[in-house]
């Protein structure tokens, strides 16, 4: 994910929900400082210090990301090349660039992290559907334990899209 | 290759008034192959060939017509563009590519574009159900023959990991004069941000929305299935959008008449009368003829050849009509004059 002021790496990634409205805000190291965000390389303890008290009215959440294989081991393809084009080489490119890989499209695609529909024939009706659903109904338990009711209402969507295409556990 | 003159883009459909076309595009990879950048030219090869000798049944009649692009020239390819069959980044490639195209060009598949393959319906009108069809059938003739990229997680795998889950792209082309006339445009475009919806201009990414044609299609891509993208797109975002741009037509017709009718008789003068006429302007006219058409203000002139012209004014096919239009120049008196005997009978 790049900065949204210039190409390189985003340090900072803030969702800000404001009047019901959701935005994303993504920066690099030198962005965020101008801005005024603080980059986490302080300890933890003392950052939660420093926000309590000062909470703003909007949800701020900046972390570093934590460091995917440097390459991948189905095609070769450096991390960095990624970074520089937006595409991958191959599809086990998709496993060795966890988890940076799962953040940006769950990004992109405003929350989602399960593929729901259709599958190839070969794959239609095979035991990994019922293990999606489940993996599904635990995502959703853990969402409304910790409050987060925005993500859990997308867990149940894609459930209730789950229903109609087998795989009922 | 040769070009059908009847092809889906010149046709006129279901609730033509608003909606051009309908267009579905699917995009997958072959399994056991990298994606098409990290590929060799070899293992490119040999996706073309096991897409291009894949069985595809009786549904596809006598098949598509496979055009090796390295044999094609710049102006072949232009030609491709502007009936949208192949995507700019398509004709601009280097790498080793082919499309097939059906006898309707109403189906296109591009094989080795951003991802191995994109399969294209368009069709005239709002019929995004039948132009999904097509795809859908024309993907799972494909893939008794072919393994697509998968993973039970993600969906169909895509070189652009934005674009992973169905793989399905549902878009119209809409023509919003209204909507721009009366500044709701802004609106709208602000309206389809927040509903995952993409607004690009007549083709595509980063173009202009040259006589007020929009392209809109989801962004999202995974969280739902094909179908129920599908059934949003038909049931609830086009007729919206078509409901929109009508009360923002009659608005206009009520509140400011002459706004209109000016926009509409000055755009059939100038058509009818200029001697020179660049490709953007002459398409800026003619869809204020086309919605001349649409409220009754012009009688003379078909639906029909305002489509054809639409098509005929863009560079590659006024060369293909007019050898003689070799430069900008001489295409624009070229242009000038294909217009004005089109609309003179």
């Amino acid at each position: 994910m790049k900065c949204d002021h210039c190409d390189k790496p985003a340090v900072v990634h803030e969702v800000v929900i404001k009047n019901g409205t959701t935005s994303e805000v993504h920066l690099c190291a030198e962005h965020a400082a101008q801005k005024g965000y603080q980059v986490p390389t302080a300890p933890v303890t003392q950052l939660l210090a420093q926000f309590a008290g000062q909470i703003p009215a909007v949800q701020v959440s900046a972390r570093r990301e934590p460091i995917a294989a440097a390459r991948c081991p189905g095609c070769g393809l450096p991390f960095a090349d990624f970074r520089q084009t937006g595409l991958l080489g191959c599809p086990a490119c998709y496993d060795a660039f966890m988890p940076q890989i799962g953040a940006v499209i769950e990004r992109a695609q405003a929350g989602a992290v399960h593929h729901v529909g259709r599958s190839p024939q070969r794959l239609e009706g095979m035991a990994d559907r019922v293990a999606l659903r489940k993996r599904l109904m635990q995502e959703l338990e853990t969402a409304i334990a910790a409050e987060q009711y925005e993500r859990a209402a997308r867990l149940r969507d894609q459930l209730q899209g789950l229903g109609d295409v087998g795989g009922k556990a | 290759m040769r070009l059908s003159e009847e092809s889906a883009a010149v046709q006129v459909g279901p609730e033509a008034d608003v909606v051009v076309s309908s267009r579905i595009r699917l995009a997958r990879n072959v399994a056991g192959f990298p994606f098409v950048g990290r590929c060799s030219d070899t293992q490119r090869n040999e996706v073309i060939t096991l897409v291009a000798r894949a069985p595809l049944g009786q549904n596809f009649g006598a098949g598509l017509t496979w055009v090796n692009m390295a044999q094609t020239s710049p102006q072949e390819r232009q030609l491709m563009v502007e009936r949208h069959l192949i995507s700019r980044h398509f004709a601009d490639s280097t790498v080793a590519r082919t499309v097939g195209v059906d006898a309707e060009e109403s189906l296109s598949v591009m094989v080795n574009e951003e991802d191995h393959l994109r399969i294209q319906t368009i069709m005239p009108g709002f019929r995004l159900p039948d132009a999904f069809e097509r795809a859908r059938a024309f993907d799972q003739a494909l893939e008794s023959a072919v393994d697509f990229a998968f993973s039970s997680r993600w969906g169909y795998l895509t070189a652009c990991p934005t674009n992973v889950g169905c793989g399905v792209r549902v878009g119209v082309m809409l023509h919003l004069p209204g909507l721009r006339y009366t500044g709701e445009m802004e609106r709208v475009k602000r309206a389809a941000k927040d509903m995952h919806l993409a607004m690009r201009g007549f083709y595509g990414e980063g173009s202009e929305a040259v006589g007020n044609f929009y392209q809109v299609s989801n962004q999202l891509t995974l969280g739902f299935s094909e179908d129920e993208l599908l059934r949003r797109f038909t049931e609830e975002t086009v007729p919206q959008l078509i409901d929109y741009e009508r009360s923002a037509r009659r608005m206009l017709a009520d509140t400011n008449r002459a706004l209109l009718e000016d926009k509409v008789h000055r755009a059939v003068a100038t058509l009818r009368a200029a001697r020179l006429l660049g490709a953007e302007e002459a398409t800026k006219l003619l869809a204020n003829l086309r919605l001349g058409i649409c409220l009754q203000l012009i009688s003379d002139v078909s639906m029909e050849l305002v489509q054809r012209l639409l098509l005929q004014v863009q560079p590659a096919h006024l060369a293909r009509i007019d050898p003689g239009a070799t430069d900008e120049d001489k295409g624009r008196v070229a242009r000038a004059t294909l217009v004005r005997r089109a609309l003179r009978s």
